[in-house]
């Protein structure tokens, strides 16, 4: 049994690629969604047309710069200078204010604000638009409490979180996601390979006991995917600032439960495939694919039509994601998704059962 | 009968898969510390046989024990006493030769002592102690062959099976591999072997030869040839195998 531990982590630590998934693909895909794949707005330039500069759009354009958002770009006279300025690639967006603004608003009239935004990056566009107008809603509604001023119009499309929600949101998900890669696909493989070189048949022929050989080639990933976890964290919480709100050990306990649930559901596709493109093909299409589609991970689950959120009931990370998101985000205890970890526990021992079964139909 | 002179007894050994029977009421035994030839062409159900008596598959009815345990109720105790290499290639390729002499004697339950001993006996038995910390992947085959062969007989087993052991071997090596099996012979292993190459068969103390599942003949090649009337065993197997219905 221990040396046959010792033999899997000597496997693991020779195998290049198995060394990159392991350690590599955690480290990118956090930095990955944490920096490149953000959704937050910060330092965009933003051009001004303002041929009135009164005292009302002076102090728009204060509050829309003394933000974290937006830089201030130039201030530009004539429609060819703002297409100019965009081709240029010079700033987002373009706030073009109505000329004699302050006199219009106060003969009680309602001047416009038009905001331009530089469309070909369509997610960033709408999202500076969106901040834009809720900065401007904002001046209004705080400068101008008398219900006799007509309030200009900017209407709030914007529901959104600011600053580092997506961040926040990533890191269960991102958790979910490479626990399920490392330890289902990784025993899956390990597994494929045995039977793959006919090693599989010398081990089934030795005194070791088909538990034996199962325990030793699970165990040296339980414990990998473990380290993954926790450094995945530690990163989240150092490099992006992610709390965990709730219990770290309850966070931790719930981890080790989706790591044995994801290696049984391993053991299990190693039992119908005999070698390890078959193995990795089914992890693929069969783990990865709605690991990451439906379970909550990318889109909202309430969203999806009603076969697919049937389905996504079924898949195991939707559950986790659920659980880890109540502990580290909200902080709360087991008392809230007590429902959500028994339904964990219930499909570990389903799919431990059937393989189990499985393994031995093999073996007669 | 004295069945403590055999290291195998089959009497009536059937296996079935559905409807097809792969081995049709086989009896043999095998004596102990004997090298028993096991021949057949390709499907003629060796593979299964072997399966059976190493306990990977379960026949469907007979009677037969394994150096003197039944394969249906003992067949935890037959693992610890028999050895076993594959036609495929049975060593882990990404490990030492040191490795996966550590690794196989563990899992016999050998202590560390026995296998450090074992391991620098069977590197000198073939000469080749310096290769010791080398990547199996690095080893040319023949090499590879003999040390799958090493691992299999490391922790002294009652009886070793061989499944084309010399599969895609140069003859020089599989000389070389013979007298690896007369050795372990002459040191009270009983060798049970299958293989394709005729001029191998003469070398087996008895052989037996499988055509569609049944057994066609059994005895020591000088006999087989005699009733055949043939000057080889290569003429006895193709005389035997032309009788196959069942295949091709």
């Amino acid at each position: 049994m221990k040396r046959f531990v010792i033999k899997e982590f000597l496997h693991i630590f020779r195998d290049t690629r198995s060394m990159i998934i392991l350690f590599g693909m955690p480290l990118v895909q956090v930095l990955l969604f944490g920096f490149a794949i953000t959704n937050e707005v910060k330092d965009v330039k933003v051009s001004v047309v303002d041929p009135a500069q009164d005292e009302v759009t002076t102090a728009i354009r204060n509050s829309l710069f003394s933000s974290a958002y937006f830089l201030k770009g130039e201030i530009l006279y004539s429609q060819n200078e703002i297409e100019e300025s965009f081709r240029k690639g010079k700033n987002k967006m373009v706030v073009v204010f109505e000329n004699d603004f302050a006199g219009k608003l106060g003969r009680g009239e309602k001047p416009s604000i038009q905001l331009i935004a530089d469309a070909s990056d369509p997610n960033t566009a709408n999202l500076v638009v969106n901040y834009a107008n809720g900065i401007i809603n904002n001046h209004f509604q705080t400068l101008y409490t008398n219900p006799g001023l007509p309030v200009v119009v900017p209407e709030v499309r914007m529901m959104y979180n600011p600053a580092l929600a997506g961040v926040y949101m990533f890191v269960p998900g991102i958790i979910t996601v490479l626990l399920m890669l490392v330890s289902a696909m990784m025993t899956s493989i390990s597994i494929a390979r045995e039977k793959e070189l006919g090693t599989m048949e010398v081990l089934l022929v030795s005194p070791l006991k088909p538990i034996q050989i199962v325990a030793g080639k699970v165990l040296p990933y339980v414990l990998l995917s473990f380290i993954n976890a926790v450094s995945i964290l530690l990163l989240s919480y150092f490099v992006f600032g992610v709390p965990v709100n709730g219990s770290v050990v309850l966070l931790l306990a719930e981890s080790i439960l989706f790591i044995v649930l994801a290696l049984s559901l391993g053991i299990l596709i190693s039992t119908v495939s005999n070698n390890q493109q078959t193995a990795m093909m089914l992890s693929m299409f069969a783990l990865m694919l709605p690991t990451i589609l439906l379970s909550g991970f990318i889109f909202p689950v309430e969203n999806m039509p009603d076969i697919l959120q049937w389905l996504s009931a079924l898949m195991p990370p939707r559950w986790f994601i659920q659980i880890i998101k109540s502990i580290m985000l909200k902080g709360t205890g087991l008392a809230y998704f007590w429902k959500e970890t028994l339904i964990l526990i219930a499909m570990t021992i389903v799919f431990i059962l059937v393989s189990v079964k499985k393994f031995k139909i093999r073996l007669a | 009968m004295n069945s403590a002179a055999y290291a195998i007894e089959a009497q009536n050994l059937v296996k079935r898969f559905g409807s097809f029977t792969a081995n049709d009421n086989l009896s043999f035994f095998v004596k102990k510390g004997e090298i028993f030839g096991f021949l057949g062409a390709n499907g003629a159900g060796k593979t299964t046989a072997i399966r059976i008596l190493c306990g990977l598959s379960k026949p469907t009815s007979g009677k037969i024990s394994v150096a003197g345990f039944n394969v249906f109720t003992q067949a935890e105790k037959i693992k610890q006493r028999i050895g076993y290499m594959s036609q495929r290639f049975s060593l882990y390729e990404d490990l030492t030769v040191a490795e996966n002499f550590r690794f196989y004697g563990g899992i016999y339950g050998m202590s560390r002592d026995q296998i450090r001993q074992k391991t620098e006996e069977m590197l000198g038995k073939l000469n080749i102690a310096e290769l010791r910390d080398t990547i199996i992947a690095s080893l040319p085959l023949g090499i590879r062959q003999k040390l799958a062969f090493s691992v299999a007989i490391m922790h002294s087993p009652e009886i070793v099976f061989l499944d084309e052991p010399t599969g895609g071997v140069d003859p020089i090596t599989r000389r070389q591999f013979w007298e690896m099996i007369y050795q372990a012979a002459a040191s009270g292993i009983t060798v049970f072997v299958t293989t394709h190459y005729m001029d191998e068969a003469e070398y087996c103390h008895r052989i037996s030869i499988m055509v569609d599942g049944r057994i066609e003949a059994l005895g020591t090649p000088a006999e087989l040839k005699a009733v055949h009337h043939a000057l080889s065993m290569n003429d006895v197997f193709i005389k035997l195998a032309r009788k196959a219905v069942n295949k091709e």
